[in-house]
């Protein structure tokens, strides 16, 4: 492993972001528009609202950077270029954290631009206070790069890569508690939510959406999340082959 | 003189069933610009991504500079420029060569004398500042080119590197690779192009996943009683069938 190489990918992927504009502005404009949307959605219901958008913030970075992982990392198994550097002294590891710091970056950024959006603009209020809420989504986006990391070692194509978003993140997406409280559906759905990364994403925007304090579940969450994300990167690693069946 | 190359009887076989290379043994110099010339299909792709160590080889053995293909030791010794273009479309062409120093593990305080000394070579130093996805499929190529040169390998592997260039690019690149290849540097060529076997020090000819010859060009015309290279290869081709 090599710090050189690593932030040397990093940088060239964010190079890459630099020169393409338009995915910059729908990164970081995407998700206010969504959550303006919504609280037109919830016109006259603004409890329900303020409980519902910082959990938001905790599925749209998830979501979106997914998807912008698992498409960058495939073009780069498609392109020809990860052949080349599967022939040079980097190694798979290099690979992997440089694309995750890349992303964890811009992650961040669009965490920091949608919540400020949230508390500022559509007056949601947290008990659990700006930090909080920002280390949530900051951790929401990057459990979504490394499970895009992941996914796109399956998929051979764009068109592929697209669909694995619906399969990874929409089961997760209906049953994280957003839509009916977990423990109000049945059984097997209960133990499915139990172990998918996002439930616990969710539910950290929920501890700081209703308590002042922080607490125990909010730090298991947290450590959930995370441990995921970490095991996905481990995994995406090992996926990168350096000699391929033909 | 020492070889680059040693392969001993290796067969690949390609998503279970198909076999690319039947039963291969070559033994490449040093310091030689050496040809892989075949119709495509032949293997020589396969061949090419044993050497560089991208392919699991089952069956016999491939060692580069006494090493197996792919050893950790070869990564800064052997460069490969895939038949894809393999470069970052969305950076410029300073972006892409300052990225691949590091990668190559180049210091990067070399990186600026480096870069200036690749590009001259290819003749893009007046692109530098250009995005790779603006430029012309041959200044493409080129630029994919340039990256291969960076560690200065002693071994390049150039998989189809002058498809679709125009006639006197493809002889200026020849001129590069007879100049490198005469500063000890041993260069894998591959091309379907017969005209281009002429200017090869060694070649090897390849079809149907096996070596159907191996001399230099003169000899090889020699043993053929052919006028050129491509009338001998059609000769021994027509003949095995």
């Amino acid at each position: 492993m090599s710090p050189v190489m690593t932030l040397a990918i990093a940088r060239r992927v964010l190079a890459q972001l630099r020169h393409d504009p338009r995915t910059l502005a729908l990164l970081f404009i995407i998700p206010p528009i969504l959550l303006t949307l919504l609280k037109y959605v919830f016109q006259g219901e603004a409890r329900e609202f303020n409980n519902i958008a910082p959990m938001m913030l905790g599925i749209f970075p998830m979501i979106m950077m997914f998807l912008i992982t698992s498409i960058a990392t495939l073009r780069e198994r498609t392109s020809g270029t990860l052949d080349r550097l599967m022939t040079m002294p980097m190694s798979k590891l290099d690979f992997i954290l440089g694309y995750a710091l890349a992303f964890s970056l811009v992650a961040a950024l669009q965490a920091v631009v949608t919540a400020a959006v949230m508390l500022g603009l559509l007056n949601v209020t947290v008990l659990g206070g700006t930090l909080p809420t920002l280390v949530g989504a900051v951790l929401a986006a990057f459990l979504g790069t490394s499970l895009g990391l992941f996914a796109s070692a399956f998929a051979r194509t764009e068109f592929q890569a697209v669909q694995f978003m619906p399969v990874f993140i929409f089961p997760q997406f209906l049953t994280c508690g957003l839509f009916v409280a977990r423990d109000a559906m049945a059984r097997p759905l209960q133990w499915f939510a139990d172990v998918m990364p996002l439930t616990y994403s969710v539910d950290a925007m929920k501890q700081v959406t209703m308590h002042a304090n922080w607490t125990s579940v909010h730090t298991r969450d947290l450590v959930i999340v995370i441990a995921y994300a970490l095991a996905a990167l481990i995994l995406g690693s090992i996926t990168i082959r350096r000699q391929e069946k033909g | 003189m020492p070889n680059a190359v040693k392969i001993k009887n290796l067969s690949v076989t390609l998503g279970g069933h198909f076999q690319a290379l039947k039963d291969i043994n070559l033994e490449l110099p040093e310091g030689k610009a050496i040809g892989f010339i075949g119709p495509s299909g032949a293997g020589k792709t396969t061949l090419i991504r044993g050497i560089v160590g991208r392919l699991v080889t089952a069956e016999g053995s491939i060692k580069v500079f006494d090493q197996p293909a792919g050893s950790p030791q070869l990564r800064e010794q052997v460069s490969y420029m895939t038949q894809e273009l393999s470069v970052y479309p969305d950076l410029t062409v300073q972006e892409n060569l300052k990225y691949f120093v590091t990668m190559a593990g180049q210091p990067r305080k070399q990186a600026r004398k480096v870069i200036s000394e690749v590009l001259t070579a290819v003749d893009l130093t007046d692109k530098a500042g250009n995005l790779v996805g603006n430029l012309s499929s041959g200044q493409k190529q080129r630029v994919s080119l340039a990256i291969t040169l960076i560690c200065s390998p002693r071994l390049m592997v150039l998989d189809e590197p002058t498809v679709g260039l125009d006639p006197v690019l493809r002889k200026n690149l020849w001129e590069l690779f007879n100049r490198l290849a005469g500063q000890g540097t041993t260069l894998i060529i591959s091309s379907h192009s017969m005209d281009e076997a002429q200017r090869c020090d060694d070649l090897v000819l390849i079809r149907d996943g096996k070596v159907i010859a191996h001399s230099s060009p003169a000899e090889f015309r020699k043993q053929t009683g052919a006028k050129t290279v491509e009338a001998g290869f059609l000769k021994l081709a027509g003949g095995s069938e």
